[in-house]
């Protein structure tokens, strides 16, 4: 089966300029973070005259990456283990079980995505500081604030994606666990969870990457010491500089474990989204 | 723990070919009330997370958007005084300079969301339509394809903001050195070229999940329609049209809500690109309202927006699903019968 040859030459055209579109912004982030502060600060050029390293030893003192790194990494990893934890359950639920109340509880999980963020940052606010002054426990400005938040942020996107992939995972299998004496949890961890592993690293990559880029909530709900990275590189933009290079190779430092991690995973992800999202 | 429950779940056209589960019933185990109770305990983390992060918050919001708060009651809001529903009508009276300037970042963002979905659905697309037939190399593309979304927002739209910067940035570098194409420099992040800066970079960001689904959606239609086309005499245009893109209906549906929902409330992008205010060009509606709840300290007002806003897309959304549900009925049932003989 041939395709003609206007069939090939448009998309071999249209692959590479979208190429070219995909990569432009990642050889300006490489380009420009092995550059000095006089060549990013002046007029742009494709390639740097004066490769140097120094931003990439700079960006850790100017401001406090490495404690932005772990803030980050504990948040958007607490939400995701939490988040895919608390999925797998309600999906296992809904997938699997005729109970009063699913059409709503599916219909309001679904209902959340429409949501402006905005809508309820304010009240979020308000709600943590009462509990906090009521009860002590610290949600405003604390990590565990930041994952109560995240973790919600990607559920709703999570069970709905899990229901789908737990109802391709053929009911004969668990069935046949339940009859064999197993209880529900254990039919649940033993038979389902095995069979749906790739709906569930889809996932926690999808849960992971919300927490990991989110910006709102985070620089509102963040203190000094729990700051994380979405609001930490504003820092290299002072009064007087914007230190470009710097902000190029830590978005670069901050990008390469998400992007790689990603890459590993995207087959996951793409099964994942054949099983689960899309029928 | 017996296969009642379980087997009868399909859904209740199902019922009664799936009776054979229920024929087992004798081999039920004690503790009915549990086995009633857990799909409620399964679900009870979900629900309480959900209840105290996204809808007690929507509530308080609500009962927010009829008083009058201001930063004074901010310490205690339930003390600010009722406003009834003069923050709503002072959101929608166009004349006046609040209303006016929410219709205006009303009207941007519905343009805004219109073109860039309109672009990512159909880059993605093409896209993926183009990688559908397996050629060199085609692995290394759809990961490069995919960096986009794995970047993280922050890092990847600052890069964008960089290149668009007046002085030093690569677009006004090209455009007016390179190929000399404006006069002078131009600015991209204030005044109105910023739509169409954040327009490109919605649309750089937004296409590889459209294309991540279609993707996925290609793999379900089967090879055997292709080939019994190509054996018609349909050539590679004619099949795109007839079958690729017909059979693409259902996910292009949940496809399109989704970047929708996502591209209408986008405070990410625009947020990182222009800062806490966007220019007036380019001011979404989720910049609009955090400027008038947390510059101006207009709280009130600030919640009486998005409860305008959540009402226009529940609207839409109510629309939309109406429209499409005729023919997302019948993919659905096809999977439910497949689920049924399995």
């Amino acid at each position: 089966m041939a395709a003609p040859r206007s069939f090939t030459w448009t998309r071999r055209v249209f692959l590479t300029l979208l190429t070219g579109f995909v990569l432009l912004p990642v050889y300006v982030m490489v380009s420009s973070s092995l550059k000095p502060l006089e060549d990013v600060s002046s007029q742009f050029h494709w390639l740097p005259s004066n490769l140097t390293i120094r931003p990439y030893i700079d960006i850790w003192s100017t401001v406090p990456l490495a404690k932005y790194f772990v803030n980050s990494l504990i948040v958007a990893g607490a939400a995701t283990v939490c988040s895919v934890v608390i999925a797998v359950f309600a999906a296992y639920a809904v997938s699997r079980y005729e109970f009063r109340g699913k059409r709503v509880f599916s219909v309001t999980v679904l209902s959340t995505q429409m949501f402006p963020g905005i809508l309820f940052l304010l009240p979020l606010f308000l709600i943590y500081v009462n509990i906090g002054n009521a009860t002590g426990i610290a949600l405003f400005g604390s990590r565990g604030g930041l994952i109560l938040t995240y973790l919600t942020f990607s559920l709703p996107f999570s069970i709905w994606m899990l229901i789908g992939y737990f109802d391709s995972v053929p009911r004969d299998l668990d069935e046949a666990a339940l009859v064999d004496g197993c209880g529900p949890l254990r039919a649940l961890f033993k038979v389902v969870v095995p069979a749906a592993i790739p709906g569930i690293v889809a996932v926690a990559v999808y849960a992971f990457m919300t927490a990991w880029g989110e910006v709102l909530f985070a620089s509102v709900m963040t203190n000094d010491a729990t700051r994380t990275l979405a609001v930490g590189l504003q820092g290299y933009s002072t009064q007087n500089d914007v230190y470009w290079n710097q902000i190029m190779a830590a978005s670069l430092v901050v990008s390469v474990p998400v992007v790689a991690g990603f890459l590993l995973l995207q087959r996951y992800l793409v099964a994942g989204l054949t099983a689960g999202a899309v029928k | 723990m017996t296969t009642t429950t379980a087997s009868a779940q399909p859904g209740e056209r199902t019922v009664g070919k799936s009776s054979p589960g229920t024929a087992r019933g004798p081999r039920r185990r004690p503790g009915r009330i549990r086995r009633i109770g857990l799909p409620y305990l399964l679900l009870l983390p979900a629900l309480l997370l959900e209840l105290l992060v996204h809808l007690v918050p929507m509530v308080i919001g609500i009962v927010m958007s009829f008083k009058e708060l201001t930063q004074f009651y901010i310490r205690d809001w339930t003390t600010a005084p009722w406003a009834g529903l003069d923050n709503f009508t002072m959101s929608v009276d166009f004349d006046a300079p609040v209303g006016e300037a929410l219709l205006h970042s009303f009207l941007v963002t519905c343009a805004f969301t219109i073109l860039s979905v309109g672009l990512c659905w159909l880059i993605g697309t093409a896209a993926a339509i183009c990688m559908q037939d397996a050629f060199r190399g085609r692995g290394l593309l759809r990961a490069i394809f995919l960096v986009p979304y794995a970047l993280p927002v922050y890092a990847a739209v600052i890069t964008w903001a960089f290149m668009f910067q007046h002085d030093n940035g690569l677009v006004n570098h090209v455009l007016h050195d390179q190929l000399g194409l404006t006069d002078k420099p131009s600015f991209w992040l204030i005044g109105d070229n910023s739509f169409v800066a954040l327009l490109v970079v919605s649309v750089w960001k937004g296409w590889p999940f459209a294309f991540l689904i279609v993707m996925a959606g290609l793999q379900n239609i089967p090879r055997e329609l292709y080939e019994a086309a190509a054996l018609d005499g349909a050539g590679v245009w004619q099949q795109i049209r007839r079958i690729t893109l017909p059979s693409l209906r259902p996910v292009n549906q949940v496809l399109v809500l989704v970047l929708f929902l996502w591209t209408f409330n986008d405070f990410n992008t625009p947020f990182v690109l222009f800062g806490k205010a966007a220019p007036e060009a380019a001011d979404l509606i989720s910049i609009h309202i955090y400027q008038s709840s947390f510059v101006t300290w207009n709280f009130g007002a600030g919640s009486a927006m998005s409860v305008l806003l959540l009402l226009f897309l529940l609207l839409v959304t109510g629309v939309y699903l109406f429209v499409t549900s005729r023919t997302a009925r019948a993919p659905r049932n096809s999977r439910e019968r497949k689920t049924a003989d399995v």
